[in-house]
């Protein structure tokens, strides 16, 4: 299993707008992705403040911006800016296969509202927007959420 | 050059050009199937599918309708989004909508061969070398057919290239098509095309939720059939709308209000990408889909018929010891498949035993300064189409009129070609020509070989064995056929009492094995007009006699007249029944009744009635055939008389008109068609095809009556055979 896990451990703190990081810990995210048997899939990962509006990208997996007008809901928050996921780009993540991300996420993103989404899209199919909607809280810490489309499970664990 | 630019692009791609084209004909196959279950939206507004579709599944997400009519639902289901195909007048779901796994992986076959960007540049390349091809192609047929004005006369030639012609005229259409869109796709991929990014996303809405959305002003009035998909907005989020495209663009639909919002049309670069991917993919237009994925099952077989034909040009050239400066032979080949180079081998072969030193090429390295002991050169010229020069002739006639002074080497010059096109051995004869006029002196008169006739070849070597006062045996086997003994079941006998004998022999079928028939091994089949070939005791060189049966009639006849001191037809005169030969089916495509409802006219004369007799005998469609059949004697020699009377009772034969040279009246098949002149001319006039089988002076004598009788109509045998309409087969 361990191969099929996109492993990836950020060094720089992940700069959210308006949140110097004052502290931070790190933070693992999985999603893993149901066997939906096409291409591999584009996941875009980022976070809305409490009144819904957008604060920041955490990942981008998916190379090619022509594509990303089908994560519309990361597309509509950014107007389709990839500079928004400069630097924080990698593969496309295929059918069955997880995604693995460790972040150093600052202490004020949790417990305050904000929410983590990810858009997912295959090329073909259907576009599955807020696949995963979650407040980001101590306490939904290490439990597993269903996702709506293409990911079958998701987890945040501090 | 263009063969060239046709010939390798092909080798070097054709695996590639065989998976791209065999992985789209099966995808080719999908949008019909699709096309046939799928229920029609028919006549209902977007409005009506929008609401039958929402009071079958509550939580609904999405709605999409593929390019062939496809309606497909997203709705949420505890928590989850799920799918189903649905009916658009109930919204029942009818169907999964997952495309089957070997479909999924057929698509990414075609499009990457599995192998992402750099597997989908390879397949925009193999897209490219087919327009190249097809392109080529084009122009070869026309200069092989003598003409753009010809591309769609009937081929000519028996070879492997005849047969990948005749396919490519067929696909090549639907694979031009197939690769021009393909690569049109390949583009957009790439972010080649300046495609827009669609409407922008609105950031005035009203803020509010719980519009109806089938009772939104725009879908009311949309057709059901012209949308492609309309996607809610996610549950909560006021700031979100409705999304909706259709065949014409996009725009959104407030949440709060059933307002349209920043309405979109699509740009002139999308609404071609839509029109490519249908015309691509087959989806929306799926009859012109299996049609394309049709012409692809072309590819594999032209790659290998044009693998074939390089082939068969390449192998016959080996290389040989001596050098130029040291030959006292110079054999110079210009040919277009290769089948001359066989030839000049033979004779290379033949002088070697004979002690003397020979170099073979390629007429266009034609270079006299290099020949610095020959005492001979040799020609031997094919010739393309109408009387071009073949591929290894390069530019010799400009180098040979640009020496200072001819050759002091003496040449003879042989003519390789087919009879059955207009302007037999054409370039040989301008070789000749040329050379005349240069001053260079020829030892041997110019001669033709005709479709590869050993006969011919070994009657040339012996005028060449004279001149040279040396005993050379020229038997060439250009592919040497495979016979198989064959037996005499019966035998009818004609013309002792004229001093003509001759039978109608009938042998039976050798019975191919399936391995054989599959392989291609076997005694094959034919159709009346083709040839059997015999190779007789004592002889090398097989003869060739014309069918009068096809394989279909399970009897293998041919009708045969004694010739005096004739190795053969002494031979086959003398069997008896239960007597066996060896024998072989050869291929006579230039003899061959067409398919078709206008009348056919058949001349001939002696044993020349034996095919001729085999198509009326094949005639199950009673096509109007009118027989025009000259020979000595009505009680003698009227070879098949029973049987075509008998065809005449039931059909088969419209018209028989006989010609007899003995008796009160002396009589020849040309005073026949004479004497019926206005009757033929009104034939010929109403599109009938002639086909001629004897000798060549009858064969002569024919043409000359029909010159005459066709004159007044602006028509001519030589035209008429331009168009495919006129056959001879001439022996003797």
């Amino acid at each position: 299993m361990k191969k099929f896990l996109y492993t990836l451990a950020l060094t720089a703190a992940l700069s959210i707008p308006a949140f110097a990081v004052a502290s931070a810990k790190p933070v693992t995210l999985i999603a893993s992705l149901k066997s939906y048997g096409g291409k591999g899939a584009y996941l875009a990962v980022y976070v809305t403040d409490a009144s819904g509006k957008y604060a920041g990208s955490l990942w981008m997996s998916g190379g090619k911006s022509k594509y990303y007008k089908h994560l519309s809901g990361w597309y509509r928050a950014t107007g389709g800016n990839s500079g928004e996921v400069a630097g924080i780009t990698g593969a496309s993540v295929g059918s069955g296969r997880s995604l693995k991300l460790t972040l150093d996420l600052a202490d004020t993103l949790f417990d305050a509202g904000y929410k983590l989404h990810i858009d997912t899209a295959v090329e073909d199919m259907r576009d599955g927007p807020n696949d995963i909607s979650v407040p980001l809280t101590t306490e939904g810490s290490g439990q597993p959420i269903k996702g709506k489309s293409y990911i079958s499970k998701f987890t945040y664990s501090m | 050059m263009i063969r060239s630019l046709h010939r390798w692009p092909g080798l070097v791609a054709a695996l590639f050009l065989i998976v791209v084209s065999l992985s789209g004909a099966i995808l080719s196959v999908f949008p019909a199937l699709e096309r046939a279950s799928a229920p029609s939206v028919s006549s209902m507004t977007a409005a009506e599918l929008v609401e039958s579709v929402q009071s079958a599944h509550p939580g609904l997400e999405e709605i999409s309708q593929s390019a062939s009519g496809r309606i497909t639902a997203w709705y949420s289901q505890d928590g989850e989004i799920v799918s189903a195909v649905v009916n658009p007048s109930t919204g029942e779901a009818i169907d999964s909508p997952e495309q089957s796994a070997f479909q999924q992986w057929m698509v990414e076959f075609h499009r990457s061969m599995l192998l992402n960007d750099a597997g989908r540049l390879g397949v925009a390349a193999t897209s490219c070398i087919m327009v190249i091809l097809s392109l080529s192609g084009l122009y070869l047929i026309a200069r092989r057919n003598g003409g753009w004005t010809k591309i769609l006369s009937p081929m000519r030639g028996a070879d492997s290239g005849r047969m990948h012609a005749e396919i490519a005229r067929f696909a090549v259409a639907g694979l031009v098509l197939s690769s021009i869109t393909g690569l049109w796709m390949s583009a957009s991929i790439f972010n080649l095309l300046p495609e827009s990014t669609g409407a922008e996303f609105p950031t005035q809405v009203s803020e509010q939720a719980g519009f109806e959305v089938a009772k939104a002003p725009f879908l009311l009035t949309l057709p059901a059939s012209e949308l492609r998909s309309l996607k809610f907005p996610a549950v909560g989020d006021r700031a979100d709308v409705f999304t909706v495209k259709t065949t014409a663009g996009e725009g959104f639909i407030d949440q709060g209000t059933g307002e349209t919002l920043n309405w979109t049309d699509a740009g002139i670069v999308e609404r071609i990408s839509s029109t490519v991917q249908m015309l691509h993919t087959g989806e929306g237009a799926s009859i012109l889909g299996l049609l394309l994925g049709f012409s692809a099952l072309g590819v594999p077989v032209m790659a290998w018929t044009g693998t074939k034909k390089w082939a068969a040009g390449r192998s016959k050239r080996k290389a040989r010891a001596t050098r130029i400066d040291e030959a006292d032979v110079i054999i110079m080949v210009g040919s277009e498949g290769g089948t001359s180079w066989g030839f000049a081998e033979s004779l290379a072969r033949e002088l070697e035993d004979k002690g003397g030193r020979i170099f073979v090429q390629a007429l266009s390295a034609f270079d006299p300064s290099q020949w610095k002991s020959a005492k001979l050169a040799f020609i031997f010229a094919a010739t393309y189409g109408e009387g071009e020069a073949p591929t290894s002739a390069g530019t010799f006639v400009d180098k040979l009129t640009a020496l200072a002074k001819a050759p002091s080497v003496p040449l003879a010059v042989l003519g390789f070609g087919d009879r059955t096109y207009p302007d037999f051995c054409g370039y040989a004869r301008a070789i000749t020509a040329a050379a005349k006029a240069k001053g260079w002196k020829q030892f041997l008169p110019f001669e033709t070989v005709d479709r590869q006739s050993q006969q011919d070849f070994a009657r040339w070597g012996q005028s060449l064995s004279t001149r040279l006062k040396s005993k050379l045996t020229l038997d060439h086997q250009p592919t040497a056929p495979k016979t198989r003994s064959i037996t005499l079941i019966s035998r009818r006998d004609y013309g002792q009492a004229v001093q003509t004998p001759g039978a109608i022999l009938r042998f039976s079928l050798p019975t191919d094995t399936l391995k054989e028939r599959v392989m291609g091994t076997g005694f094959g089949r034919f159709v009346a007009g083709d040839l059997l070939s015999i190779v007789p005791e004592g002889s090398n060189l097989p003869r060739l006699y014309s069918l009068s049966s096809a394989s279909k009639d399970e009897f293998i006849e041919i009708c045969v007249r004694k010739h005096t001191g004739g190795l053969c037809s002494s031979q086959l005169m003398d069997l008896h029944v239960g007597d066996t030969i060896e024998a072989a089916v050869r291929e006579n495509p230039s003899f061959r009744v067409k398919r078709s409802t206008v009348p056919l006219i058949l001349i001939g004369a002696g044993t020349g009635i034996g095919p001729l007799a085999g198509f009326v005998r094949a005639n199950k469609a009673r096509r109007p055939i009118h027989l025009f059949f000259g020979t000595r004697d009505v009680d003698s020699d009227f070879y098949y008389a029973e049987e075509l009377a008998a065809w005449q009772q039931d059909g088969r034969l419209a018209q028989l008109s006989t010609a007899f040279s003995r008796g009160s009246r002396p009589h020849y098949v040309q005073d026949a068609l004479q004497s019926d002149a206005e009757h033929v001319a009104t034939l010929v006039r109403d599109g009938a095809s002639i086909m001629v089988c004897g000798g060549r002076s009858m064969a002569n004598g024919v043409k000359e009556a029909l010159k005459d009788i066709l004159v007044q109509h602006g028509v001519s045998p030589a035209s008429l055979k331009k168009d495919g309409r006129y056959g001879e087969d001439i022996f003797g």
